[in-house]
């Protein structure tokens, strides 16, 4: 075999591209260990087991600040779930509408679908979540004089207070807010709040990404044959059954693989909960990199953390993907 | 054989559609064909009746136009206080750069904004392109930094890169990152259709790992991991390390959009390029990536578009682009604070034109090339 042929040459390559490839990170490693030993910084994991102490807004779990670090980061993960969850359902939802409405046959309608894509589209994420948490915390009423409705919903600089289910003496039973007085200041008391933190975060999220949503359902069902429309008519379905059982089914088929990238994009952009003080995972691990320096270890928790819920998300959409695609025979 | 005709009469030619509709015909077709449309149509109608007078009202009839704090302090919650625009707009749009010196990153603006829409002109797409950004880019960095370049002195005092800030900061990041990942995200793309499995592995890896983290980590990593990652000393300012971050990052997802043209030009083409003679990087060069690219304008284009929306986050690792800038002119100020939301609004404009033009131009070239 000599160096003409094309498969020595091939071996070669790959032969030199891994030693590169591992002379670069050894040459990476032993760098990050001279520095780490220089500036006297320890590294490893073990820190996951000291004391946190720092207290959280937020969480799901029971936490105090003289916790692990590990439960700190558990309470980042679940605040994460929590926004990224609750944001991909809303955005599906405001986007499907907003792009039926985008194909509508009502001209205003589709005039103002095309507006809110194009306006929410191109202005960076971060900047929207800036501005609704401003409106949030600096025009929404004080606590104690909160906007109502119907006295069971109650919005203020605080935060959003809601009815919740609650499990209470063997049942499931509504947990309603009421307003009261106590000692001349009023209040909301009972059901759920959340702070204006997760709401600009979850709100802003949902907004912006239902935009791209939205263009991913137009296409879909403009890339559906009119005649396929026409079909259904002439078989006498009605424009309700026309679109779900001929149109819809056939858009979702174009639709999922992208509508898939825009659920991962939006968990990965919750991490801009940093930004407006959410305690999502990229916050918790930020306040533990400035009090521990071990900036490797945190960044490499979250970055695997991220993946994994990547890979999970993507995971789930293809086996829902493949149940809607086409069975050939 | 019955006559046909007779018992099934023709039916008489219908009239041609009119071309020339009336607004009313335009109107009965487009909001009120059913009854349900009219009805959703009239609801639009009234919300916007009820929305647009008071959003005018705010933004324009009753706004304060003129840097007085105390007559927005007034009108607040009222009318918009775009004053807090004419008050702060230079360290909004310069940020910390030095004030005596603020013509250095107008010009220097200027001269990148020139070049960028003249490289959007077909008639500009030469080789003669490269040689002009060469020279915009000299222009360019040598007024934000004077000082003196390699030996070669600028006759301007030395500003360092941590003063600057603002539009000029927004525009180098988004036009450098595009122009640095753009290359490597085709040299990852064909790395993952490589026949080399090491190599395919190593692309396939790259890409899946970037495209499953958020770009803040990355920024992070930037920050915080770079200096840890090379030989004490020679890390290079935070500037540079951010704008490699982001570069590394956008890579990945621009070589996801080219693999994806990479794989609509037929085998066929590969094929004949192969018994013409041509070499690997001349089937590339001059067959399969001029098919390729043409095929995914619109998908690089957003990706342009994303990227440019992403230096927004450089704000988060203490970089001052036009996002960081506004909370350093306002956040200090206790007269403007109250008014950050018109601030905002007016950063929020300028990104909106700049994407906007984007997504614009994009439509635009994909015309051109079907038709060439």
């Amino acid at each position: 075999m000599h160096l003409q042929s094309r498969r020595a040459r091939a071996l070669l390559y790959q032969v030199l591209l891994v030693s590169l490839l591992v002379a670069l990170s050894f040459w990476l490693f032993n760098n990050t260990l001279t520095n780490l030993r220089a500036r006297g910084i320890q590294s490893g994991f073990d820190f996951l087991f000291d004391t946190a102490g720092f207290d959280i807004g937020e969480s799901m779990i029971s936490y105090d600040s003289t916790q692990a670090y590990s439960q700190a980061f558990l309470v980042g993960l679940l605040n994460t779930l929590r926004v990224s969850v609750l944001g991909i359902l809303i955005c599906t939802v405001w986007g499907g509408l907003l792009g039926l409405g985008r194909v509508s046959h009502n001209a205003l309608a589709r005039g103002l679908c095309y507006g809110y894509t194009e306006l929410f589209r191109n202005i960076p994420l971060l900047l929207q979540l800036f501005m609704w948490y401003v409106l949030l915390v600096e025009f929404m009423p004080d606590t104690d004089a909160p906007l109502h409705l119907n006295d069971w919903l109650f919005l203020s600089k605080g935060g959003l207070t809601l009815p919740w289910l609650i499990h209470a003496d063997g049942a499931w039973i509504w947990d309603v807010p009421v307003w009261r007085i106590v000692e001349g200041v009023g209040e909301v008391a009972g059901g759920a709040s959340v702070t204006p933190e997760f709401l600009a975060l979850t709100w802003g999220l949902s907004l912006y990404t239902a935009a791209f949503v939205a263009e991913l359902v137009r296409a879909g069902i403009t890339a559906v044959p009119l005649g396929q429309t026409e079909a259904a008519k002439s078989v006498g379905l009605s424009a309700w059954q026309t679109q779900r059982l001929v149109v819809l089914p056939q858009a979702m088929r174009v639709v999922i693989p992208p509508l898939t990238n825009q659920y991962l994009n939006l968990i990965k952009n919750s991490s801009l909960a940093v930004a407006i003080g959410y305690p999502d995972l990229v916050n918790i691990s930020n306040t533990a990199l400035n009090q521990t320096g071990r900036a490797v270890e945190c960044i490499a928790i979250v970055m695997a953390v991220y993946l994994t819920l990547s890979l999970l998300t993507a995971a789930l959409m293809n086996v829902y993907n493949r149940r809607m695609a086409l069975r050939a025979r | 054989m019955a006559n046909h005709t007779a018992n099934h009469p023709w039916i008489s030619a219908r009239p041609a559609p009119a071309l020339n509709r009336t607004l009313w015909q335009w109107c009965h077709t487009h909001l009120w064909p059913t009854p349900g449309q009219a009805v959703v149509s009239a609801l639009l109608l009234l919300a916007l009746l009820w929305w647009l007078p008071t959003a005018l009202n705010w933004a324009l009839w009753r706004a304060v136009w003129q840097a007085d704090a105390d007559s927005c302090q007034a009108l607040r919650g009222v009318g918009a206080c775009w004053g807090v625009v004419s008050e702060k707009y230079r360290l909004i749009l310069l940020g910390r750069y030095p004030f005596e010196a603020q013509w250095r990153p107008v010009v220097a603006t200027l001269a990148l904004v020139a070049a960028l829409v003249l490289s959007c002109l077909p008639i500009f797409w030469r080789r003669n392109l490269a040689l002009l950004w060469l020279a915009v880019w000299l222009l360019f960095f040598g007024l934000m930094g004077g000082g003196s370049w390699w030996g070669v002195p600028t006759g301007l005092s030395r500003v360092p890169s941590d003063q600057w800030g603002g539009l000029p900061l927004t525009l180098m990041l988004a036009t450098l990152a595009i122009s640095w990942a753009f290359p490597l995200g085709v040299l990852l793309a064909l790395g993952r259709q490589s026949t080399l499995p090491a190599l395919r592995s190593v692309c396939v890896g790259y890409i899946e790992l970037v495209r499953g983290v958020p770009l803040i980590s990355v920024l992070f990593m930037a920050s915080f991991m770079f200096p840890l990652l090379l030989p004490s000393g020679t890390s290079p300012d935070v500037l540079m390390r951010v704008l490699v971050g982001i570069t590394l990052f956008s890579a990945a997802y621009t070589a996801e959009i080219v693999r994806g043209g990479l794989q609509a030009v037929p085998l066929g083409q590969v094929e004949a390029a192969a018994t013409l003679g041509l070499s690997y990087w001349q089937t590339q060069r001059w067959v399969v990536l001029p098919q390729a690219l043409t095929h995914v304008v619109p998908g690089l284009m957003n990706n342009f578009i994303a990227i440019f929306k992403d230096t927004s986050l450089v704000t988060i690792v203490s970089l001052y682009e036009l996002s960081g800038a506004l909370g350093l002119a306002i956040s200090g100020d206790p007269n403007w604070r109250p008014f950050k939301i018109e601030g905002y609004l007016f950063i929020t404009l300028i990104y909106f034109v700049f994407c906007f033009a984007l997504s614009r131009y994009s439509l635009w070239v994909e015309r051109q090339l079907v038709h060439r």
